[in-house]
């Protein structure tokens, strides 16, 4: 029988070496997989005995996340406080028990509880334990200003829509604001409360960050990226003459200009994007092909999510969207480039990707990466990381980016922007007013970026979108749009 | 070295081990090195070194590796279930007292010759079949977790599976011994038998929803039939046969779809009907809360653990994050506490348990005693990967204990009683004659 038990013996051996195996790989492989999990209460309860790091603003410098201690059985836990409530909560996010967490609470929550696998952080954390004191997490300090944040929200008002603004030299975010928005204080205890939330759109969602996840038509506004099309593909040039009957063809089907009463009559690509003739846009279009302009939209970054610091899915990539997902097409043919042209036809865009189409071309086609972040800085005052200007990729040529921005300060000097002037400084924009057919329901837009004079870089790019107008992007949204820059422009 | 000297020298280290473990729980509750963890850790020493007093005068030539062994694995135990709840560890140390004194009886009663056993082979056989199907009694059995487990007589409390395991195994050894030779001729009529215990596996399933002691009883009977035979066509044949009824029983017993859902599919990332309360929840919410939850207590521990007494186990609301931590999930609060160094060196105490165990199989001079310290280890084996298996994901999660680790009374008197068997085995295989 001795050999029979020796190779039972083999046998219970591996069973338990098997157990020693699969603990090894939970413990280290897929340790990190799991502690990334929304469910994991115990790592999430566990980050609550750590002194997390605060969050700050950029302009005026103040506190928008600060904990709270609370001695609970012996242990000393800290939880979040956010003293301006709903002002920002879409980029700060909240960090609960409950409900988890969102925005830069969650995608940074490596360095404000201190787990970011740096050294000095690392050796901190460790005196840390040893000396029995809590960990003591790393701040935040973001880019937004504060004052201008506050216009926005006021802007918005009860309407739903966003405001998203930019430094397009620096791609800094300064000012991201989401309606309906909601008070990150009561996500812990009073979800009813936010749940509740009613607003002129349905459903009212006051958690999703419609700045960065909101996709919304952008109907006229698209017409920046299809002349920067136009005019890089050399076929046309802002003095090329079209004649506009009102109306344009596509498959056979009429697409009426928005005001079909009186065409324009022959006009170049300048007067064009200044009275937003929608039949030469169209026949731009048609001539460009679909994919050609989509390859000059992806140079804006259509078809990638923003490389903002929030996490990944509180930010969605613009472009055509087709049963609920990104679509780009094989061929000319699978998409009506007419349509398209001036912003119909299945196109989804995100304020802040519009906002960066507006400032790139401020600045001459320099596309930056957004950055919601300054710098994070460690218990000692050590600066960890300081996020630093970065280039995408130059979207268009300077000659391009700089005739469409001529374009566009027309478009506010006495096209259909007036609304967004701003005395001192020359402004270009572009409105848009995505017709869902219903009366009342428009998606109305305005882009713009503002600068010196017509010579020096844009300092700030906005998007404003705002969600079931009557009115038009023009009217609705270019207001604000002046009110916001206003206040962040010295 | 003798062997005694050898488990005196492994039962101060278990001692040491003990009072470390339990003073440094109660400095992460109380911030300070209080008299009563030191007192504890004396009493400890002080129980263990009766035991080896006892093993001295009744089994002199028994292995001297599986006591010490022993203390460790209780050590681990108490000074976790006293981290998780000081009132559980008392009434721990209470059963591993009375387990000591159990295993003192046992070896005591039996020192002359345990071979007596084997004659009450089939009455072992009956009273195992018998303890299996107690908890379905109606009346008598108690569902926890909506698994019979457990017999309830008035205030007292057991679980019959454990000392079913141990009857298993004698009456196995005796009836295998008798007759192996016949089985290992292989005729198609000594397969009676073996359908039977098959048929037995498949009822207590049925009877109890406990697929866990079917897969370890089922276990112990094909490594035991093995041993004695010497024919791999039998665990094949065996093995197929319950993984077939297991598949069959799989779609009729909800029970057990469930726990093998579970198993396969523990994160969903569409809402499923929640059975509990009847609503839309991501799985990982509702039915495979507690694996789950485990597999982030494990997760948490990482290489270096968060040391005893300083790991997550309930929200900050204080409520328990993980239900049954100090029974069925014991092994993945010692991996948070502990981290992957803690984890693996219970592990090797198992497997250096095992190996001893083994060893003895194989210096035992008779059938009926190779067969039993081979049941008893291998069943000491199966029943680790099984509980521990199911809290890694290994295989489908089942309720059963820890040996010697898990909170619990029943398993941890059979596991002394294992214990005992297995020195006795040693001493008669060790002793000049």
């Amino acid at each position: 029988m001795n050999r029979q038990i020796v190779r039972l013996t083999y046998v219970a051996l591996g069973l338990v070496g098997a157990l020693v195996v699969m603990t090894t790989y939970w413990q280290t492989w897929a340790a990190a997989g799991l502690a990334d999990r929304q469910d994991n209460a115990i790592k999430r309860v566990a980050e609550f005995s750590i002194d997390r790091g605060l969050i700050f603003s950029w302009k005026p410098r103040k506190r928008l996340a600060r904990n709270i201690e609370r001695d609970v059985e012996q242990n000393t836990l800290f939880f979040r406080r956010y003293p301006y409530g709903p002002l920002a909560p879409h980029v700060i996010g909240y960090s609960t028990v409950g409900r988890s967490r969102t925005g830069l609470e969650r995608s940074l929550n490596d360095y404000l509880t201190s787990s970011n696998a740096n050294l000095s952080t690392l050796v901190d954390k460790a005196l840390d334990e040893l000396r029995g004191k809590p960990v003591e997490g790393n701040d935040v300090v973001t880019n937004l200003d504060l004052e201008a944040q506050e216009v926005a929200l006021e802007q918005l008002g009860t309407r739903c829509g966003a405001v998203v603004v930019l430094d397009p030299r620096t791609g800094k975010v300064r000012v991201m604001a989401s309606t309906p928005t909601f008070d990150p204080n009561l996500v812990e205890n009073n979800f009813a409360q936010i749940e509740r939330i009613e607003a002129d759109c349905r459903p009212a969602a006051p958690l999703l960050n419609r700045a960065s996840a909101g996709l919304y038509v952008p109907g006229s506004t698209f017409k920046v990226i299809t002349a920067a099309a136009a005019l890089e593909s050399k076929k046309f040039k802002p003095e090329s003459s079209f004649v506009d009957p009102g109306y344009c063809t596509v498959y056979g089907k009429r697409v009426n200009n928005f005001d079909t009463s009186s065409p324009f009559g022959t006009v170049d690509l300048v007067t064009a994007l200044t009275y937003s003739v929608n039949s030469v846009f169209c026949n731009i279009g048609k001539a460009l092909g679909a994919k050609r302009i989509l390859e000059t939209a992806k140079r804006f970054g259509f078809y990638e999510r923003p490389p903002l610091e929030t996490p990944t899915d509180e930010r969605q990539a613009s472009g055509l969207y087709q049963g609920g997902r990104l679509y780009y097409p094989k061929l000319d043919s699978d998409v009506d480039a007419g349509r398209m042209a001036f912003g119909q036809e299945r196109m989804l865009v995100t304020p802040l990707q519009m906002a960066m189409v507006a400032g790139a071309i401020g600045v001459g086609g320099r596309l930056m990466e957004p950055r919601a972040v300054d710098k994070i800085v460690g218990p000692g005052g050590k600066i960890l990381l300081r996020q630093r200007p970065t280039l995408i990729r130059q979207a268009v040529s300077r000659e391009t980016a700089d005739e469409v921005a001529a374009m566009m300060r027309l478009a506010v000097a006495r096209g259909t922007g007036t609304a967004a002037q701003l005395p001192g400084y020359s402004v270009g924009g572009k409105t848009g007013t995505g017709e869902t057919g219903v009366p009342g329901a428009n998606t109305t837009w305005f882009i713009a970026f503002a600068s010196r004079d017509e010579e020096s870089p844009a300092e700030l790019a906005i998007a404003v979108v705002l969600q079931n107008q009557s009115g038009t992007g023009g009217a609705t949204a270019a207001p604000i749009a002046r009110a916001v820059m206003q206040a962040i422009l010295p | 070295m003798t062997a005694r000297n050898r488990e005196l020298g492994g039962v101060l280290v278990a001692g040491v081990i003990a009072g470390t473990a339990l003073a440094s729980v109660t400095i992460a509750r109380e911030s300070e090195i209080s008299a009563t963890a030191v007192g504890y850790g004396a009493v400890f020493l002080g129980l263990y070194l009766a035991a080896h007093i006892v093993v001295r005068r009744t089994a002199p030539y028994a292995d001297g590796a599986l006591l010490p062994l022993t203390a460790v694995l209780t050590a681990f135990g108490l000074a976790l279930n006293y981290r998780l709840d000081p009132d559980d560890g008392g009434r721990q140390a209470l059963w591993v007292l009375i387990g000591l004194g159990v295993f003192a009886a046992t070896l005591i009663a039996l020192r002359h010759d345990y071979r007596v056993l084997e004659s009450y082979r089939y009455l072992f056989g009956v009273a195992a079949v018998f303890l299996l199907l107690l908890p379905s009694v109606p009346g008598l059995g108690e569902r926890v977790n909506g698994v019979k487990l457990w017999v309830a007589v008035g205030p007292i409390q057991f679980q019959p599976g454990e000392l079913a395991k141990i009857f298993l195994i004698l009456f196995l050894a005796g009836y295998l011994r008798e007759k192996r030779e016949v089985l290992a001729q292989g005729r198609l009529k000594d397969f009676g038998p073996l359908l039977a215990i098959w048929g037995a596996a498949m009822l207590v399933i049925v009877q109890t929803n406990d697929l866990g002691s079917a897969l370890l009883n089922f276990g112990i009977f094909l490594a035991m039939l093995y041993v004695a035979t010497g024919k791999v066509l039998f665990v094949a044949a065996g093995l197929a046969l319950f993984v077939g009824g297991a598949a069959l029983l799989y779609n009729a017993i909800d029970r057990v779809h469930e726990r093998v859902t579970i198993w396969l599919q523990p994160w969903t990332d569409e809402r499923v009907i929640c059975v509990l309360n009847g609503k839309l929840e991501f799985r990982q919410d509702c039915a495979s809360y507690q694996l789950v939850k485990s597999l982030y207590s494990i997760a948490n521990g990482g290489f270096g653990g968060t040391g005893l007494g300083e790991g997550t186990f309930t929200s900050t609301d204080g409520t328990q994050l993980i239900p049954a931590l100090g029974t069925d999930f014991i092994y993945s609060a010692i991996a948070q506490e502990l981290g992957l160094i803690g984890a693996a060196a219970l592990l090797l105490c198992y497997m250096v348990f095992v190996a001893r165990g083994m060893r003895i199989a194989l210096r035992a001079q008779d059938g009926f005693s190779k067969l039993l310290a081979a049941g008893l280890t291998f069943g000491f084996a199966l029943q680790t990967f099984v509980i521990v298996g199911g809290v890694l994901r290994i295989v489908p999660l089942t309720g059963i204990t820890l040996p010697f680790v898990s909170y619990g009374g029943t398993s941890i008197v059979a596991n002394f009683l294992l214990l005992a068997g297995l020195l006795l085995v040693s001493n008669r295989a060790n002793s000049p004659r």
